[in-house]
């Protein structure tokens, strides 16, 4: 299984609001993205990821994989996050 | 202490007299004057209140230097100016080579020399870049209508044709290439650049190198917002020592001595840095840096008078500049005076 690691210099505020301060690059993201990005600042591995997501939100164990997987696309695209 | 500033133009393709005059004034213990030269009187730097002491038109540099050598002399007379911080490219040569007259005045400066200018000049950058190891894109320079069979032969499409002075523009064809090459042929004379496309975002430094080749502070910046003229109108400061790095190298081979800015484009395909241009004078959005920790302007004043300045090593990530239209409203008065005077 791959575990991820977040881009050095990204910050997330408690709103939710990301900056990357090398590229200058900013994005938002929900509750949830910005629970999962914390987690992977805390460098979390998948399993406890999930557990604690599930924990928080009222999310169904299947969609929570799918969402998860989107979400890590979405973060490697833009270059805010590396497979190890 | 009298500090005279040109590039009060703050229109839609800014000059950068204002960001160093308001940086100046913000610093605690500034009590000297600003006197504003200026070309137009409808430059709205004028018109700003309690930013400027007085006004002064002076000629263009294509009318001579005589002419501008007269103009400051009375100017002087009237104001005894300490120091002029030109701010514009297209007046640097003018005052450089007036340097050592205004310094026999007692009118002090802070400028490259001729030979720095030329250095970095749009059509010996790519040599310097290739000589000392920066990334530069691949650029040709077309002498005659029969260089350019070379475009094809040496480019892959879209290419820029840029001017030896101002003007860039995409090309996305041979074909495309023509009116563009005629305009700027025409406007500014050859030689016309052609330089390879990088696709990607644009990046900028704004620095202040010594004169010794040390470097007293750089702020690296994206650009967050970009107009139809390509004029940055809101960036935000970022944190990527490469291009804090290659803004001391630069500085340290050719011992730049005033401001600069750096402009580069961070290639989407492989995440390199490419030097674009070197900018000779501090840039229009130059009140970024001293918010953002590092007072540039007022750094350099201090090194005009000979002063040592502590380099700056840090600075604020994540400060922000917006620019904005606002309409000023003013009497007549002003406006004709400088109309009629040329001083206010």
């Amino acid at each position: 299984m791959t575990n991820y690691h977040l881009q050095e210099n990204l910050a997330v505020s408690d709103s939710g609001f990301l900056f990357h301060a090398s590229t200058g690059e900013t994005f938002t993201v929900n509750e949830t993205g910005k629970t999962i990005i914390k987690l992977l600042q805390q460098k979390k591995e998948k399993e406890e990821i999930f557990s604690e997501i599930e924990k928080e939100f009222d999310i169904e164990a299947g969609l929570l994989e799918k969402d998860y997987d989107d979400f890590i696309n979405q973060l490697k695209n833009f270059s805010l996050i590396e497979g190890i | 202490m009298n500090i005279a500033v040109t590039g009060l133009n703050a229109t839609d393709n800014p000059g950068p007299g204002i960001p160093v005059i308001r940086s100046l004034k913000d610093q605690k213990k500034f009590s000297g004057k600003i006197t504003g030269l200026i070309y137009d009187s409808l430059e709205p730097g004028i018109y700003m209140d309690d930013l400027v002491d007085n006004y002064y038109l002076i000629p263009y540099p294509s009318s001579g230097l005589d002419n501008l050598l007269e103009r400051i002399s009375y100017i002087h007379k009237k104001e005894k100016l300490d120091l002029i911080i030109p701010t514009l490219d297209s007046e640097l040569y003018g005052f450089v080579k007036l340097q050592p007259k205004l310094e026999t005045l007692g009118i002090r400066t802070f400028l490259p020399t001729l030979e720095q200018l030329n250095i970095r000049g749009k059509d010996k950058l790519f040599d310097f870049c290739k000589a000392n190891n920066i990334n530069v894109p691949k650029n040709i320079l077309i002498q005659s209508q029969n260089d350019l069979e070379k475009i094809e032969k040496q480019f892959k499409f879209p290419v820029v044709v840029k001017g030896i002075f101002y003007e860039a523009y995409i090309a996305q064809s041979f074909e495309e290439v023509l009116p563009y090459f005629n305009k700027l042929k025409t406007k500014w004379g050859y030689p016309i650049i052609i330089q390879e496309y990088i696709k990607g975002d644009e990046y900028n430094v704004v620095a202040l190198g010594d004169g010794k080749g040390g470097t007293t502070g750089a702020v690296a910046m994206r650009k967050l917002y970009i107009t139809d003229k390509g004029k940055g109108w809101a960036g935000i400061t970022i944190k990527e020592k490469t291009l804090i790095d290659m803004a001391h190298q630069i500085i340290e081979k050719t011992k730049w001595c005033s401001g600069l800015e750096l402009e580069f484009m961070k290639s989407k395909e492989t995440g390199e840095f490419y030097l674009l241009e070197i900018n000779p004078r501090l840039p229009a959005w130059v009140y970024l840096a001293p918010q953002a920790g590092q007072n540039l302007p007022a750094a350099l004043v201090k090194l005009a008078y000979g002063k040592k300045v502590k380099p700056f090593t840090t600075y604020e990530i994540g400060k922000i500049f917006v620019r904005c239209s606002w309409d000023l409203i003013t009497d007549i008065k002003k406006f004709e005076t400088i109309a009629t005077l040329g001083e206010w």
